[in-house]
């Protein structure tokens, strides 16, 4: 567990979230690394949504901490989080279902440009925007749909789009929750190759239930159980590990 | 050429107007030009920042009180000072109302901001301030003198309105920049996913903020205006009342443009002269009628622009989006 800590892109330590007398998460560290991707599973239940929402955000922890390199952004709202690299893909999508696919990640680009907020000149005029914009879609494969209102894309297209938006606010570390979740196989075979490239100069965390799709895009794997963390390292030392076979894979015990 | 072409017939029509109308339609036309920068200017919070506000008619009220205490007796005042003191007062209303009531959401936001708007009329109502439930003259029309010399006097009808309809231009020209800027997207993706927009990193709270005081601070240029033009106001210019009607102007403008509401507040007005001219129940029948347009044109009478010159809608596509109100039918 002794790592450099040069290539941390993000570390929480010792986070706790508590929700009345419900302990949602407990005592959870994690580290996840530049050029990794780092895989959160567990039963449901298990506190991978609380912890996903701990780190970006959307829930304060009532203990514990988490930074961003060198930065501590325990206390920070979802923006400024944003700003300081962190990028989120939800579970269920939520993109902007009214704009089109261009816009939705135009947005995206222009939220991470110098002036987010500029009140003159047509969103249309800024440069680095664009080709930020242009170059996201490409790389989520979304070239040929630029055009078409987000709510009528399939559900698969609208996770391309989610990934593209995310890739436009060019964060060094990315979050996705369950991104194959209601997902075809010929479609999740697409986000599969996708995440797999992600990884390249950020880091990634994954959680995921499609146990395929761990094993084979997973450098690292963290288990949770109740809240707590059960077991943490190589996917094959967790896939052996007996604490884990007895809560998740069902300790079956017969296929080793 | 034809989205040009529009705009530009209008605006030579209203620069020809008072030549060719009595003067009391062109006091009427400055009338209905107020109301409609009313309503513009609470479309900026209502529809592209999705912030539903029941206290407009108080930023509009409080500048006109602003010109009634500042007014030099049955001198006119110098519009040069009292109508930026006057939008200032309802940007700084604005900007405390706001930093409060968006700390909300939804019917809670509606239900604040009509309870600070309640609160300032009460605060005019109730005291002393400006003749209490009496209002108070603004008993010379304002003016822009330079060592004594009037360059302009707002006493005269046909400058008044002119100087209205230049306000009315540089506002919607204003909110055209805004909508289409960046600043203008950022509000319409936190309206649309406010949730999304912060995991981005847009500071929404930010956001809507400065629009809400944007929105006051026009609010408080037509309520200037509106006073200056009676020569008196009253706390019902702060009123709910007013809000809602406003309100209603936006709704059958439609939510979605810039220049939707100033069509909206001009055939409400419209609508008011002709049915009191016509019948003693006139409100009746103004309800039924307006009940008739929102039903029928969910997206405001601008719907009937395509009809109108033929051609396509081709309007941005966040504008497609449908209104708050008509996603509200379907809960």
């Amino acid at each position: 567990m002794v790592e450099a800590a040069s290539n941390v892109a993000l570390r929480a330590t010792g986070l706790h979230k508590q929700f009345g007398g419900l302990r949602a998460v407990c005592d959870v560290s994690i580290d996840v690394h530049v050029g990794e991707i780092h895989a959160v599973i567990g039963p449901n239940g298990a506190g991978k949504s609380t912890l996903i929402n701990l780190l970006s955000g959307e829930l304060i922890a009532n203990s514990g901490a988490i930074a961003v390199g060198a930065a501590d952004i325990t206390r920070l709202p979802p923006e400024r989080r944003a700003r300081n690299g962190l990028g989120r893909a939800y579970q269920k999508t939520t993109i902007f279902p009214k704009f089109t696919v261009h816009e939705n990640v135009r947005l995206a680009a222009q939220a991470r440009s110098p002036s987010p907020l500029r009140m003159f000149g047509h969103v249309r005029s800024d440069a680095a925007v664009h080709e930020r914009t242009v170059k996201a879609i490409a790389r989520a494969g979304l070239s040929s749909q630029t055009m078409i209102v987000a709510d009528r894309l399939s559900h698969g297209e609208q996770r391309q789009l989610e990934i593209a938006m995310v890739l436009a606010t060019d964060p060094r570390i990315i979050l996705l929750d369950e991104p194959l979740a209601g997902m075809g196989q010929a479609e999740a075979r697409g986000i599969i190759d996708l995440i797999a490239s992600l990884k390249v100069d950020r880091a990634v965390l994954l959680v995921e239930h499609d146990m395929d799709a761990v094993f084979e895009l997973a450098d690292r794997l963290t288990v949770m159980h109740d809240g707590c963390v059960i077991a943490s390292g190589s996917p094959q030392d967790v896939r052996m590990h007996p604490a884990v076979r007895s809560a998740y894979l069902g300790d079956h015990g017969d296929d080793a | 050429m034809r989205g040009w072409l529009i705009p530009v017939v209008l605006l030579a029509a209203a620069l020809a107007l008072p030549f060719v109308v009595p003067t009391y339609y062109v006091q009427f036309a400055s009338k209905a030009l107020i109301m409609g920068m009313l309503a513009m200017a609470l479309n900026l919070a209502v529809g592209h920042g999705g912030m539903v506000s029941l206290c407009h008619a108080a930023f509009f009220g409080l500048a006109g009180y602003v010109l009634a205490l500042m007014a030099p007796g049955y001198d006119p005042a110098s519009l040069l000072l009292t109508l930026p003191a006057a939008v200032l007062a309802s940007a700084a209303a604005a900007l405390v109302i706001g930093a409060l009531a968006l700390r909300t959401r939804g019917v809670y936001f509606i239900m604040v901001t009509l309870a600070f708007g309640e609160m300032l009329f009460f605060l005019f109502h109730d005291t002393g301030i400006a003749g209490g439930s009496d209002g108070a003259y603004v008993n010379a029309k304002p003016e822009i003198a330079i060592a004594g010399h009037q360059l302009l006097d707002l006493a005269s009808p046909l400058a008044f309105y002119f100087v209205v309809l230049a306000f009315v231009v540089a506002t919607v020209a204003l909110l055209t920049m805004l909508v289409n800027a960046p600043f203008g997207h950022a509000l319409a993706a936190a309206r649309d996913n406010e949730r999304r927009a912060r995991s981005l990193g847009f500071p929404i709270f930010r956001v809507r903020l400065i629009a809400f005081v944007l929105s006051g601070a026009l609010a408080g240029i037509a309520g200037y205006f509106a006073a200056a033009q009676f020569g008196f106001v009253a706390p019902q210019m702060l009123g709910w009342h007013l809000s809602a009607t406003v309100l209603v102007m936006v709704l059958i403008g439609g939510l979605r443009s810039v220049t939707g509401p100033l069509i909206g507040a001009l055939v409400l007005i419209v609508l008011e002269e002709v049915l009191k001219a016509s019948t003693d129940y006139w409100k009746l029948v103004e309800g039924f009628i307006i009940i008739l347009i929102v039903l029928a044109l969910p997206g405001g009478v601008r719907q009937l622009w395509p009809l109108i010159v033929g051609e396509r809608s081709d309007e941005a596509p966040q504008r497609r989006a449908r209104s708050p109100v008509a996603e509200g039918r379907h809960g």
